[in-house]
């Protein structure tokens, strides 16, 4: 395998799309009902869809204003719960690119980073400065600066929270975790063959 | 090598470290991959796009569980989804030669219950499986995670994943349990005291006298709810609980070997004075049985006490009491005891092992289910299933208006035919209340132990098992 299909991660930039409330749970992304599927593809028509449906229309992923936006500004602990990748794989199909919020669950998290999607935090007064600014005008351009970790739109430039490990597999192309995994060649065999319970075949 | 002491935790992952990533991840050699049926099939689709085997199919076993229905389970099964699920599972074990224990192989089962009856689950292993409760296997000195579907590829490509390494927090309730309380109680304790997202960073060492005398199914079932602690897996050492329970299973060691494998596991123990990065202590004997009352598992409470209101809570927690009380429809000073159910689940990896069909049982023995309510048992596998058949237990259940079902998660997340309808109230002995967890959108989940949902089976509403009088 060669290197030229590693794509890294720098900057995204898009319309944003505020989902407030703290807790926001893998059940709740995506209820299990439409987990029954040998692939991802349909995961996105499903994203939030119980959510959607109690709000009647009124639901952020279905307000005329954030249509097309690909960055989900959202709270604390968001992605809590389960670990199915479903969850960021819905939200994904739906059309984010990348998350700011207060904090991520952690398995959330890592999912997120397997798929190139960057989860950045924010501190909770400048996240709401950005929830506010980004619903009062929806049009404008939010940008998440992976190289120089911060977050920037109308409402000015905002430090964000991004691991340094995560930062950067994202910079270097290596949040494909597999790829990188596979470089470690026969020193998978030789670790297991000192493992006092791995018989490897003859 | 230095001999400085090492905690369990850290003598397992300095042995399946197989090198340093670029990111400062580790690159871990996992011994088990568990695998099923909602989980597997993109990550094998993944695998072939890349053009690459399993690399360990021999360390790799399946069994299908959460799609799975529990009345009739002759194929095909009547949702076509779960049907397409459970043929792609039994067509990629087939062409990559893994191990399924489907239903005809009388090993099928919740995977976190068959890994440990197996023998599949051993001290000192490092196991992961594409399902959040994979922490179960802790039980045994493993360490244990739950992973995602691009995790469970990087498992089949190379049975390595990349993962930071975590602090250890040890846990020490001690004392002794009072009756009626429960390995149940003891966890919905543990995650009301530091939280739902306490143990993020974590590994649980669970310890103390309550865990030095817990069977190694009560273990299991605190180690599996480590994830709605926060903690990334949750263990107890290994001790001689641990090796008799492993003895003649069979993917144990022989019996030549044993004794020696025996003294290696006991050796993985934490070291005496092991650097632990937080210590805490719980006393055992003030846990009551405890009852959920909100839309996490760290809404609980005892069930003497009265559900909380929004004035009572440090003020982070005061938007998510709210938004509990008014999705349950509950009112904050009302005592948890007394609120009517409708439905009764008993079952799921947290609590669907022959124990906790005992002491649900015990309590069955006293009464009849009330009127209007729905009660289910579900056997958390085949060999579950058949040990209680051959103890007599179907027969109290259903004597007492309880239905015995066919293996599988069933209403724990209800992905197969078994849901709440609407608003139902659901007294459940799973391991999540979320909103819609049990297959109704607007469905209601009381989490607590077995003997308690049989209780309220029973009364038709949350009771003190306390105050019900069964034999023995
Ligand atoms: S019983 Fe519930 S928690 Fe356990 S594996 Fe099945 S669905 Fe997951």
């Amino acid at each position: 395998m060669s290197n030229d299909t590693l794509i890294k991660i720098e900057k995204i930039d898009g319309r944003g799309c505020v989902v407030r409330g703290d807790d926001v749970d893998t059940d709740r992304i995506i209820p299990a009902r439409f987990m029954k599927e040998v692939t991802f593809d349909t995961m996105g028509e499903h994203a939030f869809e119980d959510a959607r449906k109690d709000a009647k229309g009124e639901h952020p992923l279905d307000q005329e204003r954030f249509k097309g936006s690909s960055i989900l500004v959202v709270g604390q602990n968001f992605g809590c719960g389960s670990s199915r990748e479903h969850a960021p794989q819905a939200l994904m199909r739906f059309g984010f690119q990348a998350f700011i919020g207060g904090s991520f669950a952690e398995i959330f998290f890592g999912n997120c980073t397997a798929l190139g999607l960057p989860c950045v935090t924010l501190s909770p007064e400048d996240l709401s400065a950005v929830m506010d600014a980004v619903e009062l005008d929806p049009e404008q351009n939010v940008e998440i600066d992976v190289q120089s970790s911060k977050v920037r739109c109308r409402a000015g430039e905002f430090e964000a929270g991004i691991p340094a490990g995560t930062r950067k597999m994202l910079l270097e192309g290596s949040w494909d975790a597999t790829r990188v995994l596979l470089e470690a060649g026969d020193q998978i065999e030789q670790t297991a063959a000192a493992l006092p319970y791995v018989q490897l075949p003859a | 090598m230095s001999n400085a002491p090492k905690s369990l935790f850290q003598k397992v992952w300095d042995a399946h470290t197989v090198r340093e990533l670029p990111s400062g991840q580790t690159q871990l050699f996992i011994g088990t991959h568990l695998i099923h049926e909602v989980t597997s099939p993109q990550a094998f689709a993944m695998i072939r796009e890349l053009g690459v085997p399993v690399r360990f199919p021999n360390r790799t076993f399946a069994t299908v569980d959460h799609i799975i229905p529990t009345d009739d389970q002759s194929r095909p099964f009547s949702d076509e989804l779960a049907e397409a699920m459970m043929t792609e599972i039994e067509r990629n074990c087939r062409d990559h030669g893994i191990q399924f224990f489907g239903p005809e192989s009388g090993a099928q089962g919740i995977v976190h219950v068959i890994g440990p009856e197996l023998g599949l689950t051993q001290p000192g292993m490092t196991i992961a499986c594409g399902d959040s409760h994979t922490a179960t296997h802790g039980a045994f000195g493993a360490i244990a995670f739950g992973i995602g579907t691009s995790q469970v590829r990087d498992l089949l490509a190379t049975q390595t994943m990349a993962m930071a390494p975590l602090k250890v927090r040890r846990i020490e309730v001690t004392g002794e349990l009072k009756p009626g309380v429960f390995a149940k109680d003891v966890i919905l304790a543990i995650i009301r005291e530091l939280g739902v997202n306490g143990g993020v960073g974590y590994a649980y060492e669970y310890a103390g006298e309550v865990f030095d005398r817990m069977t190694m199914e009560e273990r299991m079932t605190v180690c599996n709810m480590a994830i709605e602690g926060g903690a990334r897996c949750g263990y107890v050492n290994p001790d001689q609980t641990t090796i008799e329970y492993l003895r003649g299973r069979r993917f144990s060691p022989s019996e030549d070997e044993f004794e020696a494998k025996a003294a290696e596991w006991l050796a993985l123990a934490s070291d005496e004075g092991c650097h632990y990065d937080d210590v805490v202590t719980i006393d055992g004997s003030k846990i009551e049985p405890s009852v959920t009352w909100g839309i996490h598992p760290g809404h609980n409470l005892g069930v003497s006490e009265a559900i909380p209101g929004p004035s009572e809570v440090p003020d982070d927690d005061r938007a998510g009491v709210e938004e509990a009380l008014e999705y349950m429809d509950f009112s904050a000073g009302a005592n948890i005891s007394g609120i009517p159910i409708d439905v009764a689940f008993i079952g799921s990896c947290t609590n669907g092992r022959i124990s906790d069909l005992r002491e649900a049982a015990k309590v069955a023995r006293t009464g009849k289910v009330k009127d209007g309510v729905r009660a289910l048992v579900v056997p958390g596998s085949v060999a579950v299933q058949k040990q209680a058949e051959e103890e007599g237990l179907p027969a109290i259940f259903t004597a007492a208006g309880f239905q015995w079902r066919e293996p599988g998660c069933s209403m724990c997340l209800a992905m197969n035919p078994d849901k709440l309808q609407g608003r139902e109230v659901c007294a459940s002995s799973s391991n999540r209340n979320f909103k819609g967890r049990q297959g109704s959108p607007s469905g209601r989940t009381l989490l607590m132990s077995p003997a308690m949902v049989a209780a309220a089976a029973i009364a038709g509403e949350v009771v003190d098992v306390r105050k019900v009088a069964t034999e023995d």
